[in-house]
């Protein structure tokens, strides 16, 4: 057992709830507190709902009052903490605490956008395409650790995904290729890290975090003698455009925040359902997760467990990679040294608050992808916080998650153990 | 433990400096394909013998540059004495200084990883430990004012000390307490930390009076680290204190209780809690005193080297203290010799960069690649054909996201 | 069978069905760095019969069975099917050669269903390799059926019982048509009640022509059901015989190489004054769920009281909670006046209680540590170990070279890291360190569990020494032989409620076992303890 485990052995499950509970009181106040006083009754958002580039159907603005939002969903959350104090959510508790946070950002944003409009939709369209490549950065975190190794050096695999990304796509002109190119460059690093953790059995994370270093050196080096120099040919990939889907895309509010998207956020849909899928009720998938809790009954069942773990490192790989082609392909077209930022960690912590599920990944990264996404919109407004503190936000919202506001679930059982055949 | 991994323990001293000198030169040759691979003379060549020339110059003369920005040119030494000039002699030193200079808060961050190791915890946090401190020294360097050196210096350094060791203590807190993996909460408080740093820069507290991009005031004379060898040479006193560090370290984990405590909770947290002792508070008080020391790595740099405070101080530091540790072994005395090493490495990449345009990221390469090598001694072997060591790597257990 | 999948290439020997195969092992050797643990070992195992291979820890027959199983490759010899060498180069070749093994450590997956833990490796599938749960659960239901052994194809395995959970590790072995079914030691952890279920399994099994290895240590299990059996030690066969010929004196001679004494002499105990003193204790597992409910007894100085049971019904938790491990979520705890029910683990060995733990690779050493610096893992803050802040390591070796040979550990030097040392070594250790301290009450959970039969009259021996010298003693203990043997009083755990402790004249075996499956007595328990509860 690990220290954390030693250590909070014995915490009881009644306190774990009290905490929670004291947590939405908390948040209820800080809502009234930050939002709502020092605003007179006056002063209204407004949120508005269309995209002048989008084709959907017109809906009218949401105007709020500011005071008025922030007390009254201040009073919902502290109902809702006594609630949770006295009796408890149990199996809800996740989903009323998700309505907690949902809440305090609507009153944060009614708040910044006070006497002002904010567009909603723009904001909820950033937040699902920033959150795309923690997502996919999720999913490959989560191919990795079902099978039993934990693969920190996603930060590292997107970075390569990226540079290999935005050079094969400027010199060759093709976007497909460039995708291609930075899933491989993912799935080298990929082979590296596997071969160190399931041949010499050296540990993960260490392994993962040298890789990390590795590729942070190598883009650098290679960004300074090659991209510099043939900027135009070597750096000037083009951006991937939104595609709209016909149809879906009129539908208002939702059209333009899920069907008008580029390549990557479909992509990142579609294996949503099939990781979803394929983990949970295929034969691979069995063999898979039976890999990664319990190997050594997995291999008295006949299952090959080295080579499971090997093919599960290296999709990760190319999962990752695919997600750091999202950084120059799908956002700015140029590599920039370490323009990951960390986001590959912050993927790790969407996949463990995602208790290790292609669903729950997705809706702990839209949160951080909300977190990552606030300086953007809020520089438009005027609001009275440093912009450096905004730029904060998706590390220490980040930091906050892991700390277990969210609770612990189990990762699997063999996550991380090298397997030794005997 | 983690450590075990990445170097098999029962192997002897001579065979391990074996391997690492082996994983040192494979690194170096890897490390020169990459050089080589993205170097334009070599692919512009007119023939395949020319085009070989180019590559054989491109990487003599990037490592001929790297090793003489580590330790200069030995044959200059003679006669820079000869010469009689101060700034002669200084001059024949300067990589030897330099290198010294690139060590010291290198052995710092370094035993601040490696001190996290032996207590099971992956201190990832360096960066943010060392700008912590490295803001704190600063700030008491160029506040304080009217104190003697005598105070004002140490005072600085303590104030380095305690703010890495708050940039420690957070995320030990939050794993004892709430098994919040520290690999993912200190990175995190990295970025705070870097954000932080502009953050202040751009307050009056902290900018320089008449300056508008983000640079602090400089310290004061009373709080810099003394140099130790005249004006044209860049080492300071801070070394004989990562010296010290060190030293301090090493009677800390095997000469004290606490480093009893420690080591037991590195090696068998289940058993350690058992025997009675108090798991949580050996966990945060670790993760405190590693933050600390980098925190001192971040104080030195500011008050022997940088004197004033610019975003980016910490330039990686954290990092490379994981390699050293790494490569150290989890030693004190190994952390100085591998601190020496990549310390040897930065200097030196300086002057490459500055002779040859070859990016200082390729240190980083070659820094990475030794501890693969080192990590896989298996692979050191079958290159180079040694005769197997009668040891066998042991399997580790990795602690995993807290389970 | 129709619609299993079939996905890894024919090999060794094809069958249709389960038929009856004649399994021989010839001359079988195997070498692990520094033992020898498998020395030519014959034995062949009929059809339809029920082979007892009988041994001490550490006799080499769970080696044999794994070089049977395709885990290991034998250094010599060889494997014969019906008379056919053959060579198993993983278990996939043994089960396709219908050899089935239930492991004593099971080979399950607790977050998986029962039907998913069996059709692992042979799933059955619909089109694109999707899971077909419907007919697993089918086919689970069907073999449970016709072999009685019961079980619920969609439980999780984590909720399961260990007697139930062994029923799943026997139908998984069935549903792969297994024609030889090795147990590895089975009856280990089950109640006396559960024992007999599971012979009467393995009867209705070799009626169904099927052959049975049965892997023990258990001298009476033995010679009930064996039709033959074969004596192993120090990895060689040193006996074959059927039970008619034998006797459990016998056997128990063949397994140890000279005459034991089959229960443990003690001198009558002289109790004294309540040292332990435990009311209303209540406390929860690992999961949140009350593992240990509303338990009170007491322990005198001088006397040994066992807690009997199998595992899993809060035994574990129990002691942990006495250590302060665990959180007391309600009741007290007393130790010589002392009330410890909040104490720290610290202050709970401060106050004179020494625990041999459960697991001793877990909890109770650390393996990277020198014998030395394990020997003062209680004790290394306070003096001569240490002065204030500072160690002092020559101490701790010089306390190690003392108890090194008082204990009979064996080992190089007091600087060997603990790990390297064998089980009982190990154990000898804990020990050592446990008994060696000023202690008024010891705490012993499974304290010779896998030990060697050297070591564990060894460790017998001391307990009453210490017994004798004053101190209270507590033994938890699966095994009913060390519960009868040691216990002047016995108690009985069952689901986290109590029965006893009863002076252990007044208790016979059967009534014992029926406890331990859940009856109770309504009888009182003695000396200062609550009535026995009624469920």
């Amino acid at each position: 057992m690990s220290v954390a485990a030693i250590t909070i052995g014995a915490r009881m499950a009644v306190s774990r709830r009290r905490t929670l509970g004291v947590f939405f009181l908390v948040v209820a106040a800080a809502m009234a507190g930050l939002f709502g006083s020092n605003v007179s009754d006056l002063v209204n958002a407004h949120f508005v709902f269309n995209l002048q580039t989008s084709s959907a159907i017109h809906v009218p603005d949401l105007v709020v009052p500011v005071r008025a939002t922030a007390f009254g969903l201040a009073a919902v959350c502290a109902f809702l903490g006594a609630v949770q104090i006295v009796r408890g959510f149990e199996r809800w508790a996740y989903v009323v605490l998700g309505l907690v946070i949902a809440l305090f950002i609507f009153a944060f944003l009614a708040w910044a956008a006070r006497s002002s409009s904010l567009s909603l939709v723009g904001m909820l369209q950033g937040t699902l395409v920033r959150a795309t490549p923690l997502t996919l950065g999720a999913f490959s975190g989560l191919l990795c650790e079902r099978a039993g190794v934990i693969n920190v050096a996603i930060e590292g695999q997107m970075l390569v995904g990226a540079f290999s990304a935005a050079l094969v796509a400027s010199a060759t002109s093709d976007a497909a290729a460039g995708i291609l190119a930075g899933m491989l460059s993912g799935g080298l690093i990929a082979v590296i890290l596997a071969v160190f953790a399931i041949r010499f059995q050296v540990d993960q994370v260490v392994v993962g975090i040298v890789l990390d270093l590795f590729c942070l050196g190598l883009t650098g080096f290679l960004y300074d003698r090659l991209m510099v120099p043939y900027q135009a040919t070597l750096n000037s990939a083009a951006v991937l455009p939104p595609i709209p889907i016909p149809v879906l895309a009129s539908i208002p509010v939702l059209g333009p925040i899920l069907f008008d998207q580029n390549v990557f956020v479909y992509l990142m849909v579609v294996l949503l359902v099939v990781i979803q899928v394929m983990l949970f009720r295929t034969r691979w998938g069995l063999r898979v997760r039976a890999v990664g809790e319990q190997p050594r009954a997995a291999d008295t069942a006949g299952i090959d467990v080295i080579r499971i773990r090997y093919i599960n490192v290296i999709l990760g790989g190319l999962l990752a990679g695919l997600a750091g082609s999202f950084f120059t392909l799908g956002a700015v077209g140029q590599f920039t040294k370490d323009m990951t930022s960390g986001r590959g960690f912050i993927a790790l912590a969407a996949m463990i608050a995602g208790h290790w599920t292609p669903l729950g990944s997705l809706g702990a990264a839209l949160l951080f992808g909300f977190a990552d996404a606030l300086q953007n919109f809020l520089s438009i407004l005027n609001v009275p916080i440093s912009s450096y503190f905004l730029l904060m936000a998706p590390y220490l919202a980040t930091l906050l998650v892991v700390a277990g506001v969210v609770g612990r679930a189990r990762p699997p059982a063999a996550d991380g153990k090298p397997y030794v055949k005997q | 433990m983690i450590l075990q991994s990445v170097v098999a323990p029962q192997s002897t001293t001579w065979n391990s400096i074996l391997v690492v000198l082996l994983a040192f030169v494979t690194a170096l040759v890897v490390s020169a394909g990459f050089v080589i691979a993205s170097d334009p003379t070599v692919f512009a060549a007119p023939d395949p013998l020319s085009a070989l020339g180019n590559a054989g110059a491109a990487v003599v003369n990037a490592y001929g540059a790297l090793l003489a920005g580590a330790i200069g040119n030995p044959s200059s030494i003679p006669a820079a004495f000869s010469s009689g000039t101060p700034s002669g002699i200084a001059l024949a030193f300067y990589p030897l200084s330099e290198t010294l200079v690139a060590a010291c808060p290198l052995v710092f961050t370094g035993l601040a990883v490696a001190l996290g190791f032996r207590a099971g915890l992956f201190n990832i946090g360096g960066e943010g430990q060392v700008i912590a401190g490295g803001l704190a020294a600063g700030y008491v360097g160029f506040s304080v004012h009217g104190l003697p050196g005598i105070v004002e210096l140490p005072l600085a350094l303590v104030a380095g000390f305690v703010g890495g060791g708050l940039w420690g203590f957070v995320p030990g807190l939050l794993k004892a307490r709430t098994g919040a993996h520290e690999v993912i909460s200190t990175i995190m408080l990295n970025y705070v930390a870097i954000y932080l740093t502009y953050y202040f820069l751009n307050t009056a507290l902290f900018q320089r009076p008449g300056r508008t991009d983000p640079i602090s005031r400089v310290v004061d004379t009373g709080a810099m680290l003394p140099s130790l060898a005249g004006v044209n040479l860049r080492v300071h006193a801070g070394v004989f204190l990562a010296v010290l560090a060190a030293v301090a370290v090493y009677f800390l984990l095997w000469r004290t209780v606490f480093g009893f405590e420690f080591r037991a909770v590195g090696s068998n947290p289940a058993a350690a809690r058992a025997a009675g002792i108090n798991v949580g508070r050996v966990v945060v008080l670790a993760m405190t005193l590693a933050g600390g020391l980098a925190g001192l790595a971040g104080a030195t740099l500011i008050l022997g080297v940088q004197f004033s405070l610019t975003p980016g101080f910490s330039s990686g530091l954290g990092f490379d203290g994981i390699t050293v540790a790494l490569l150290g072994r989890g030693n004190p005395a190994g952390v100085v010799a591998a601190a020496l090493l990549f310390g040897g490495l930065r200097a030196g990449s300086i002057q490459m960069q500055a002779s040859t345009s070859t990016p200082v990221d390729l240190v980083q390469v070659i820094e990475a690649l030794v501890i693969l090598f080192v990590a896989a001694p298996a692979v050191i072997r079958a290159i180079y054909r040694l005769r197997t060591a009668p040891v066998s790597v042991t399997p580790t257990v990795s602690p995993g996201w807290g389970s | 069978m129709g619609g299993r999948e079939v996905n890894i290439p024919a090999a060794a020997t094809a069958r249709s069905g389960a038929d009856s195969i004649t399994l021989g092992l010839k001359g079988i050797t195997k070498r692990f760095p520094g033992v020898l643990a498998n020395d030519h070992i014959d034995l062949t195992v009929e059809p339809g019969e029920i082979h007892v291979l009988l041994g001490e820890n550490g006799a080499g027959k769970t080696t044999l069975m794994n070089i049977l199983y395709g885990l290991y490759q034998p250094d010599e010899g060889e494997i014969l099917v019906n008379g056919v060498p053959v060579k198993f180069h993983s278990p996939s070749d043994a089960i396709r050669a219908g050899i089935g093994m239930v492991h004593q450590h099971f080979m399950l997956i607790p977050v998986f269903t029962v039907a998913e833990n069996v059709m692992l490796g042979s799933e059955l599938t619909r089109s694109f390799g999707f899971l077909d749960h419907r007919r697993a659960r089918l086919e689970v239901q069907r073999l449970g059926q016709e072999f009685g052994l019961a079980v619920n194809p969609d439980t999780l395995v984590e909720s399961l019982s260990v007697g139930a959970q062994q029923r799943v590790e026997i139908v998984k072995a069935l549903y792969r048509q297994a024609s030889v079914l090795i147990l590895d030691e089975p009856t280990a952890v089950l109640t006396p009640s559960e024992t007999e279920e599971l012979l009467t399994v393995m009867q209705s099994l070799k009626r169904a022509g099927r052959s049975i290895v049965f892997i023990t240590h258990k001298l009476r299990d033995a010679m009930q059901v064996a039709d033959r059996i074969t004596v192993l030690r120090g990895g060689r066969v040193v006996g074959a015989t059927v039970p008619a010929n034998s006797s459990e004196g016998e056997l128990a001679t063949m397994m140890v190489g000279h005459a034991i004494r089959l229960r443990v002499e003690r001198p009558a105990a002289k109790p004294g004054a309540v040292v332990l003193s435990v009311a209303g204790l209540t406390a929860h597992d690992d999961r949140g769920q009350i593992a240990v409910d509303d338990v009170s007894f007491d322990v005198r100085a001088g006397e040994i009281v066992t807690i009997a049971g199998v595992q899993g019904n809060g035994q574990t938790e129990l002691v942990r909670a006495l250590m302060g491990l665990e959180p007391v979520v309600a009741g007290r705890i007393v130790v010589g006046g002392h009330d410890l029910t909040s104490a720290s683990p610290r202050q709970t060995l401060d106050a004179g209680v020494g625990h041999v733990p459960e697991d001793r690779i877990k909890d109770g050493l650390i393996a990277d540590f020198s014998i030395a610096e394990n020997l003062a893992l209680d004790v290394y803050y306070l003096p001569p170990y240490a002065s204030g802040p500072i160690l002092n390591p020559t101490e701790m070796v010089h306390n190690a070279e003392v108890r090194i040979p008082e204990f009979d550990i064996r080992t190089p030097s007091a600087l060997t890291s603990v790990g390297t040392l064998s089980g009982g070594n190990q154990q000898r250790v804990v020990v050592a360190r446990e008994f060696s301290r000023p202690v008024s009450l010891m705490i012993a959970a499974q304290p010779t569990r896998g030990l060697d039969v050297g070591s564990i009259e060894y460790i017998h021996e001391r307990i009453v020494q210490l017994r004798d010298r004053g101190a209270a003693v507590l033994i938890v203990s699966s095994d009913l032989d060390e519960v009868l043997g040691m216990g002047d009083r016995i108690a009985v755990m069952f689901r986290g409620r109590m029965e006893g402790p009863f002076e252990s004249e007044q208790l016979t075996r059967d009534e014992i076992g029926l406890m331990m499956a859940g009856a109770t007595t309504g009888r009182n328990a003695t000396s200062g303890g609550q009535p026995g509860g009624n469920l």
